[in-house]
Order: C-alpha cells, then sequence, then structure tokens
C-alpha cells in the first residue's frame, strides 16, 4: 500500500463534506475490491472514506411495491434478510452466493454497484429488476448507470440506498470462474409483470448489459423451451484465458435457462 | 509393541504448533536492527539493460543501500548453478547460459532480478524500488516452447545455439524401429503436460545476518535442504566457508520442490547483510512468487506404442520437448532426463523403449521439480497411452493392463531401473472392486438419463523415489550424493533427541521419525525430539525431496539406532555382569539371560554417561550415534488410481463422483499420514489435469499471476478418496518403506484425463481440462456425432 489518509465519518454530510474537502478521496464501502488493489499498489489513494460510521445507511424494508436496501448493507445481511427473502427471494440467493463468507460479511451492495466490476453479482440484478440508485444528489435509473466498466458516481456522489420494484419473479444463475469464483457469465432474470428483462454480468466486454433477444422470447412465453435455439451476439463479449465470446455466448444462454427455471421453481 | 510404534497412526505432534499459530516461520524471525530488502524485476521477457540509474532510489526515505549486478560482482560473488550434468546424444555438455544474481547485461524474463533496494521498512524499501530506472532495450521474446528450436527465433544464450540446452536420448532405437516395424497396431498421442506454478501457501523468504566479531553468517531461509543451499552458497558462489555460514530452515510452509533451489534472492540477502551492517529481511509476495519461484512440467511430447495382435506392448517411441525457462535451476536438467525417460516402462514389461529429449531455453521463468518431477511428465505418457491403444483394440484398458504387467522381481527395463519389488495385479484387483469397476455401465446410463456425460479412468503409475543410490546418480551427471545423515543422541534422563539431514515442510517427519525411534528403543513418542534444518545442529544431509526422507531419510536413523543399542546392549552386560552376548534387548528392557536382571533403556543411558561401571579403555562414556544410509538401488512405489467423472456437457463443468487409489507403499510408519499423502498429491494431480493453467502472452507476460485466474484446487473439487494400500515390502531399506509423498500427483493427471477422454468419446484435449476446454471438446464430438 501507499501512505493514504483515513477518515470514517459519521453522518452523511460529514462524508461529503470529506469528498469536497479532499480532491482525491475515494469512498470505503466493505473494501472487498478497493483494499486488494490499494495491497497490491494496483491503485493509489489519498484520503479514504470508510463510510462504515455513518447511521442510516444499513436498513432493509418494503416500502409499498419497493423493496429499499441502504447502500451498506452487507450481502450477508441481504442473504439472511426476512424481508428480502420474501420479497424477492432470488436476490438474497444471489447474494448467498457472492464470493465467501469473509467478503459477504464485509463488502455491501452499495460498494458493488458503485464499483461496477463487469464480473459482479449485484449488477445484473439492478439491472433486470430495474432498480432505482439513490445517491446523496438525485435518482438514478440502473440503464443509466451501468454505461461501461467501473463508471457511474460522480466524485462527491455517495450512493446510499437501492429501490428494487418487486418483480412477479427474480432469478439469478451464475457459472463461476474457476480461479476468481467470479461469474465467468452470469443472467438474471426478472419477469416484472410488465415483460421480462434479462441481465448479463461477466461476460460483457463493457460490463452488465441487458440481453434483448432473450427478453423479447421470455416476454412473449416465459419458460425455458426454445431458449436454446436463440443465438446471443458474442460481438461485444469478453474472450481470455478462461473462455472465448462464443463460450460466454452460449452460457449466458444456460444461465438464463437455469435462472428461470430458478424463477419457476420459486 | 509401542502404541506409538511403527505402523500406528499416530496424530502429528507439530500440527499443535501449526494450527494455533505458534509455528515459527522464515517470516516470524525478526532480527535487531533489521533492514528489509525489495527486488526491481524485469517488466520485459527480454530486453539489453543500457543503464541503471539508483540515485533517486538511494536517495529515498530509509534507504539503506541499492545494489546492482556490478556491487555483487565486484565482491566477486558467482554465478547461481545447476547441479546435474548432462551430456547430448553426441556427446557433448549441455549448454548452460550465465544465470547472474543480478542481472546486468540482459533480462531474460519477466520476473527476471535486476536491482535489490535496502530500507528501514518494507513499504520504504518498495516505495524506493519505483524510484530506480533501468533503462532497458526491448528485445524481441521467444515464449513458446514449440517455436524455441525455430531458425531465426530470438536467442537467450550465446553459449546455447537455438536455444537448445540439450539432446539427449535413452534407450534403444535399432530395437524399437525393429519392434514397431512388425507391430500388429500402433498407437500414437501428442499431448501437453502443462507448465504449474508451484504456490506453496508460504511464499520464499530469507532473513540473513552477519557477525563481524566471529566473521560468519547466518541465513534463515525457507529451504528443503538447507545443508545443500550452504554447500552451493560457499563452494560455488563464494559467499563464506561453510563453517562460516549457517544456514536455518525453520517450519516451512510447503515446498513441492520449489524450495529445494538456490535462487538469487537468499544470496543477495546473505551478500547484503555485511554490505550495510545490518540484518537484511526478505519476503516474497504472492506475485513474486508466482514470476519467480521455479515452475514445474512443461512438456510437448510425441509418444507411440507399438502393440502385437493381443495388445502386449512391443516398443515404445517417445520424443519431448522441456522448456527450462531463461535460465538453468538448480536441478533443472535432471528433471525431463533422468526422473523421466527411465520411467516410460510403467508396470510394463516393455522390450524396447527410446526416449529422445530437447531440452530449450524461452523467456520465461525457469523450470526446475515440481512434486513428482519428471515422473509424473512419465506416468501420464505411458498410461494415456495404454488406455488409448486398450480403446482402440477393443480390449478393456484395465484387461490391457493386466496383460502387460510386470510379474516376476527383480525386473531389469530397458530405460536403466531394475525394479526390486512389487505385486502390480493385486493393486489393480483391489482398485477395480473399490471403484465397482463393473458397475460403471449402469452409472454412465443413469447420467446419460440426466443428460450428463460420464468417463471412468484409470492410471497404474509407477515413480522411482529417493534420489539414492550415490553411485548410480553420480555417473548419471549428479553432483552430490544421494544418501541421508542422522545422528541419535541419548540423554542421560534416556530422552532422545533425533538429528536428521531430512527437512519436514509439512510431512510430519517430527512425528514418523519419533514412531521409528518409539519402535526400536521401546520409549513413547513424548520422550523423542526430532530436530532438523539448521546447519550448525545437524551435520551433513542432503534435504527433503523425490519423496526420500523415509526410504533414505528414516532409513538412517533406523542405522543409528541400531549403533545405540550395540553400544547400550554393551553397557547393560557390564552392569549386569554378564557378557555382551548374554544380553537381549525387547520393547525397551535389556535382558541378562539365563538371570531375573532387566534394566530399563533410561537405566541403561544413564550408567552411559555415569561412567561407573565399565573400563573406559573399552566403553567410551556416552550414548550417541550417527549413520549415513546410501540405500543399494531407488525405490519402486507403484499403484492403480480411477477417476470417475460426470461432465455437465451444456458448460463444460466436470465433477469428480468418485476417486479409487490404491497404492503399494512397502510398510507404513504412520498409515494416517501416508493416506493424507496421497491425498495432498491427488489434488495437486488434479489441479494439473482440470484447474492450473499458467499462460504466457506472445510478449512473455505472465497472464495468469495472481489467484484471480490461477486455479489451485480446492476442496470442494475434489471427492471424498477412497484410498486403499497393499504392502509390498522395499527390499532396499531396513525399514522396507517405499515413499509416498508424490504418489497421488504423479497418478492423478492420467487418470483424469483418460475419464473426460472417455466421457466426451474422444482423445483430443489437453491439460488442463478446464470447463471450457472440456464444452469445447464435447461441442467438437457432438458436431461429428452429427455430421
Amino acid at each position: 500500500m501507499y501512505e493514504f489518509e483515513y477518515l470514517r465519518p459519521s453522518t452523511l454530510a460529514d462524508a461529503e463534506r470529506a469528498l469536497r474537502q479532499h480532491a482525491g478521496a475515494k469512498l470505503l464501502a466493505g473494501g472487498q475490491s478497493l483494499i486488494p488493489a490499494l495491497k497490491l499498489r494496483l491503485n493509489r489513494v489519498e484520503c479514504l472514506v470508510d463510510l462504515s460510521g455513518i447511521i442510516g445507511m444499513n436498513s432493509i424494508e418494503r416500502r409499498g411495491s419497493l423493496l429499499a436496501i441502504g447502500a451498506m448493507v452487507t450481502h450477508a445481511e441481504v442473504a439472511e434478510s426476512s424481508v428480502v427473502k420474501k420479497a424477492i427471494p432470488g436476490l438474497a440467493q444471489l447474494a448467498a452466493d457472492i464470493g465467501d463468507p469473509q467478503v459477504r460479511n464485509c463488502g455491501t451492495i452499495g460498494g458493488s454497484i458503485a464499483n461496477n466490476d463487469p464480473s459482479a453479482d449485484y449488477p445484473a440484478a439492478v439491472l433486470a429488476l430495474g432498480a432505482t440508485l439513490k445517491t446523496n444528489k438525485r435518482e438514478i435509473a440502473a440503464e443509466d448507470h451501468f454505461k461501461g466498466l467501473f463508471a457511474g458516481l460522480g466524485q462527491d456522489e455517495i450512493l446510499t440506498e437501492v429501490l428494487f420494484p418487486i418483480p412477479r419473479c427474480f432469478g439469478y444463475a451464475k457459472f463461476p470462474n474457476p480461479a476468481s469464483r467470479f461469474a465467468l457469465a452470469g443472467a438474471a432474470v426478472a419477469d416484472t409483470g410488465k415483460g421480462v428483462r434479462v441481465a448479463a454480468t461477466g461476460a460483457g466486454m463493457n460490463g452488465v448489459f441487458r440481453v434483448r433477444e432473450l427478453e423479447a422470447a421470455l416476454s412473449s412465453a416465459f419458460r425455458t423451451e426454445g431458449l436454446k435455439k436463440i443465438n446471443i451476439d458474442s460481438s461485444n463479449l469478453i474472450s481470455d484465458v478462461h473462455g472465448n465470446a462464443e463460450y460466454r455466448a452460449h452460457l449466458i444462454g444456460v444461465m438464463t435457462k437455469r435462472a428461470v427455471d430458478a424463477c419457476l421453481a420459486g | 509393541m509401542s502404541d506409538t510404534g511403527i505402523g500406528k497412526s499416530v496424530k502429528r505432534t507439530e500440527d499443535i504448533r501449526f494450527i494455533t499459530g505458534t509455528g515459527r516461520y522464515t517470516d516470524d524471525i525478526n532480527r535487531p536492527g533489521q533492514v528489509w530488502a525489495v527486488f526491481v524485476r524485469s517488466p520485459h521477457a527480454h530486453a539489453k539493460i543500457r543503464n541503471i540509474d539508483i540515485r533517486r532510489a538511494s536517495a529515498a526515505p530509509g534507504v539503506v543501500g541499492v545494489f546492482t549486478g556490478k556491487d555483487v560482482g565486484a565482491d566477486k560473488i558467482g554465478n547461481l548453478i545447476c547441479g546435474w550434468m548432462i551430456h547430448s546424444k553426441d556427446g557433448s555438455p549441455m549448454k548452460a547460459g550465465v544465470h547472474s544474481v543480478l542481472a546486468t547485461e540482459r533480462v531474460r524474463y519477466v520476473g527476471d532480478h535486476v536491482v535489490v533496494v535496502i530500507a528501514e521498512s518494507k513499504n520504504q524499501a518498495r516505495d524506493a524500488a519505483e524510484l530506480v530506472e533501468v533503462d532497458y532495450e526491448p528485445l524481441p521474446a521467444v515464449v513458446r516452447l514449440a517455436d524455441a528450436q525455430t531458425r531465426g527465433q530470438p536467442q537467450l544464450h550465446d553459449e546455447a545455439p537455438n536455444n537448445t540446452v540439450y539432446q539427449w536420448h535413452l534407450g534403444d532405437k535399432a530395437a524399437v524401429d525393429a519392434a514397431f516395424a512388425s507391430a500388429a497396431h500402433r498407437t500414437k498421442l501428442e499431448f501437453v503436460n502443462n507448465r504449474l506454478v508451484p504456490n506453496a501457501i508460504e511464499p520464499r523468504a530469507a532473513v540473513a545476518e552477519y557477525d563481524t566479531g566471529t566473521g560468519s553468517y547466518t541465513l534463515y531461509t525457507t529451504s528443503q535442504n538447507p545443508h545443500v543451499t550452504r554447500l552451493v552458497m560457499s563452494a560455488f558462489i563464494g559467499i563464506a566457508p561453510e563453517n562460516k555460514l549457517r544456514v536455518i530452515a525453520p517450519d516451512v510452509g510447503g515446498g513441492f520442490g520449489s524450495k529445494i533451489f538456490i535462487y538469487a534472492e537468499e544470496v543477495v540477502c546473505t551478500w547484503a547483510a555485511r554490505k550495510v551492517g545490518r540484518p537484511v529481511k526478505w519476503v516474497s509476495d504472492r506475485n513474486e512468487s508466482f514470476l519467480a519461484d521455479a515452475h514445474g512440467r512443461d512438456h510437448l511430447t510425441i509418444a507411440e506404442a507399438a502393440m502385437d495382435a493381443e495388445g502386449k506392448v512391443l516398443a515404445l517411441h517417445v520424443r519431448t520437448k522441456a522448456n527450462l525457462g531463461a535460465y538453468l535451476s538448480t536441478f533443472s536438467s535432471a528433471v525431463p532426463t533422468y526422473l523421466y525417460a527411465p520411467l516410460l516402462s510403467g508396470q510394463y514389461d516393455i522390450p524396447a523403449i527410446y526416449c529422445e529429449v530437447d531440452a530449450v531455453y524461452t523467456n520465461t521463468t525457469p523450470v526446475d521439480a515440481y512434486r513428482g518431477a519428471g515422473r509424473p511428465e512419465a506416468a501420464f505418457v505411458i498410461e494415456r497411452l495404454v488406455e488409448v491403444a486398450a480403446r482402440e483394440m477393443g480390449i478393456d484398458p484395465a484387461e490391457f493392463r493386466m496383460r502387460n504387467f510386470i510379474r516376476k522381481f527383480p525386473h531389469q527395463t530397458p530405460v536403466l531401473f531394475a525394479y526390486d519389488a512389487g505385486n502390480y495385479p493385486a493393486c489393480m484387483k483391489l482398485a477395480l472392486e473399490n471403484a465397482d469397476y463393473s458397475g460403471f455401465a449402469a452409472r454412465k446410463q443413469a447420467s446419460a438419463a440426466k443428460g450428463k456425460l460420464r468417463g471412468i479412468g484409470l492410471s497404474a503409475y509407477i515413480e522411482a523415489c529417493g534420489i539414492a543410490p550415490s553411485q548410480a546418480i553420480g555417473q548419471l551427471g549428479a553432483g552430490v550424493g544421494g544418501w541421508e545423515s542422522a545422528e541419535i543422541r541419548v540423554n542421560v534422563t534416556g530422552t532422545v533427541e533425533v538429528l536428521t539431514g531430512s527437512h519436514a515442510h509439512g510431512q510430519g517427519h517430527e512425528t514418523t521419525f519419533a514412531q521409528v525411534v518409539s519402535e526400536r528403543l521401546g520409549i513413547p513418542i513424548e520422550q523423542v525430539t526430532v530436530i532438523h534444518g539448521d546447519t550448525d545442529k545437524v551435520q551433513m544431509g542432503m534435504g527433503t525431496y523425490g519423496s526420500r526422507s523415509g526410504p533414505v531419510g528414516a532409513s538412517a536413523i533406523y542405522r543409528a539406532i541400531d549403533k545405540v543399542i550395540v553400544k547400550a546392549t554393551k553397557v547393560a552386560a557390564r552392569c549386569m555382569e554378564v557378557p555382551d552376548d548374554g544380553v537381549e534387548f525387547a520393547d525397551g528392557i535389556f535382558s541378562a539371560r539365563g538371570t531375573n536382571r532387566t534394566m530399563k533403556f533410561g537405566e541403561v543411558a544413564l550408567q552411559a554417561y555415569v561412567a561407573h561401571k565399565f573400563n573406559p579403555a573399552e566403553i567410551e562414556p556416552g550414548l550417541k550415534e550417527s549413520a549415513f544410509f546410501d540405500p543399494p538401488n531407488f525405490t519402486f512405489p507403484s499403484g492403480v488410481h480411477i477417476a470417475e467423472v460426470e461432465i455437465d456437457p451444456e458448460t463444460g463443468k466436470t465433477r469428480i463422483e468418485r476417486w479409487s487409489a490404491v497404492d503399494d507403499f512397502g510398510n507404513l510408519i504412520n498409515p494416517m499420514i501416508v493416506e493424507g499423502q496421497v491425498h495432498g498429491g491427488v489434488a495437486q494431480g488434479v489441479g494439473q489435469a482440470m484447474l492450473e493453467n499458467t499462460v504466457y502472452d506472445d510478449n512473455g507476460q505472465l497472464l495468469t499471476a495472481s489467484f484471480m485466474d490461477y486455479c489451485l484446487p480446492r476442496a470442494s473439487d475434489l471427492p471424498s478418496l477412497n484410498v486403499g494400500m497393499t504392502n509390498t515390502p522395499c527390499p532396499s531399506n531396513p525399514l522396507g518403506v517405499k515413499g509416498c509423498g508424490e504418489a497421488g500427483a504423479i497418478a492423478a493427471p492420467a487418470a483424469l484425463i483418460n475419464a473426460i477422454t472417455n466421457a466426451i468419446g474422444h482423445e483430443d484435449i489437453d491439460m488442463p481440462a478446464t470447463p471450457f476446454a472440456v464444452w469445447r471438446a464435447a461441442q467438437q464430438h457432438e458436431k461429428q456425432a452429427a455430421e
């Protein structure tokens, strides 16, 4: 690690102030990506503003047709929450399958979404469910947030809450990279009541994306039959040592089928 | 017979400290006034060094020294060596390029050591290392093994034209050619034996200090053989004479071969300790381990077998290219030659074998011994060949092997070795039974009904362990002996210290060696302490590798105990006032025959030291003996492993459903520890066969240099292993043991690939059979079937 200043504000206002005062500041929201990168000297920060001391960013509640999850809620808390399990059981399952127990006990939903790693699990759920991201400044539709790798929030913007519209059903399936266990390809499927949305993670060169070919098929009939025949465009998919674009395109289809199965079973 | 003697599954006494965090590893050692070393490494696979500017780094906070190869050279520090001479077929000696401890003119792989920066703290050393300015002129690199000898490729060392280290061969080519000409069936395969990164859980580390008062150095280091480290650093590199250099390898967290070798870092730290006048510490980080620890395997092989009409193997022809990386590591030259080709006969009576090996340089991390070292590569060749030959000839692969097994011992193979003992059919029969081989067809059907592909694969491996006798390995080019030493110090009160030249880095020697003493002297293991890994305490020893600690190391202990018993018997005879031959020793009790007089072992030890009852002109006081054991032959453990897999053709995911291993390690000192060694070996073999993928890009950058991309086996990748044993005692050592540390890693890859190819219905898949590779192979099979 390089040396940096560490701040742990206890209010959102203090956090905003810290961001304004330190031009090179970065937010720490669990640190499951940032801390390893700092340790490897792959990333350098002037100042870390740790959000873990802020009260009011870690609640989970049902608000009418929405499920509201505070940005600092850990993956383990989502996985175990009876509110989540009742509203969107597939989301609790997704959280339960992230990383390992240490990651799930430290990593947060806000950290994952703000970091927008192209292989992370939450972004697929946020996009498939059409969630809204609430920050200290504005509300952002999922589509507008996931536009490219690790892109998203402004320098002085703090994600505070994620609002998930509760779907008819939601399912997520991933094929893990054998080494890292991040998704080599993952698919989130939501039957929203106003059409089916499918989002793929781990596979796209520009991060998480909606798979229109599959959405069209599933919107006309929500079933797994026929999905195998749908060709998924592999031109913007990743090719690396773990699999080429063609393999990932194929896996998106297979994972979508499994996510639909999970939907129908749940 | 003692409860803690030979053959008992005594719990590992050392584990208490390992699992409660009270072990003492090199990184736990901190010396007063210590400073930290960080190495500046080449970011290029191949480059000329135009200039090195250390001015900014030297002025950075906390820096106490920045040194280049010129500084080391000015103190006449020698180059790293390769200690096993191989001669090419034309009789010429191998072509070894210069391997400096810090590169001065050229770098030859990403991670090559160029500058050392020493500072008060590790972070300060890292910060300063980033300020060292090395002006590189990048050169074209040769990265692929297949390309290395091609005309027009970049050349690594002036000494080695066409990047060729040697062109070696073994066996009778004319006999093989004749057999092929008359063969009823031939089976030919080409395969990759994939490069592996060892990844011991404890990264390499060194703490070195210089005592100006005595003019001597102490080096704490992560070594499997501290005496050999001292020898090489003294005799070849010239750090200090052996008597002025103490090397300590304290608790070491895994080696798998990668800690046998003498690397640049410990040499530089030891030299620098005197230079800066402070103890110098270096601890590798994981990324550095990936780049700078010697890798394993990396062969390309074309192999062909000739059979008669009944499936009897008549001859083998094997042609291998071995990648040794950018420099010759300490024992690298021996691995694809004498540790490889002599094993190609496997468990089979094959009249003629011819093997050619070209070893080459490439701009990649040096390659050396890794768990099994040459023997897994050989087992993969022969066990893939016989499996495929059986399939092609329509003979059951188990039956095919049975027809070819060696049944009479000793057996002289056509490739050097004389196998001393074994019972291969017994192993096979038990393995088939444990695997429920006959029930496989039904299980395959059940998998097919679920849309899954099921396969079964066998591997009947053999290995040669011990890396001794000395005379034999000397004739083959080894620069050192292959014996092991032991000393038994009986204390006045009858407790025992065992000083062994073997070194434990996970094997459990502190338990098993104590069991040998417990058995022989009839005392509980609590009264026995095993001491190893310190050249000031232990006399010259050869260390641990090649599954040699049991057959050679423990046998030396056995022989030293023989001497202790002889002397103690004399002392007891004097005390009990009977002739020497009137005393019997059993279960810790000396009895005077024909009387009711007895003495316990502890009482005799006391009498040996107080020396009141005997004439010192006849018997020296004290009770301490040592032995050097040099066996008459290698040992030849063998076994049959059967893997059964189920593949999801939609994703390529392979699940190992069953694993049945039956091994013959001869007598067992501690069956639980032996089983644990099989488990670990199989896990590493499974890693090689389906998970561990070492990938360089065309510029020589290692793409899989972290656990994000390099997949080590996890518990969830493995099934519950069914481990069985047959026990044919080894005639070449007093314990009748054969060695067990490498067996799993040798057996597993062929078993697994045989199972996967059986499932997908064709032979066209290389290791590692990752999900992606298996999916592609399964697709190819589907397409072919559709056409």
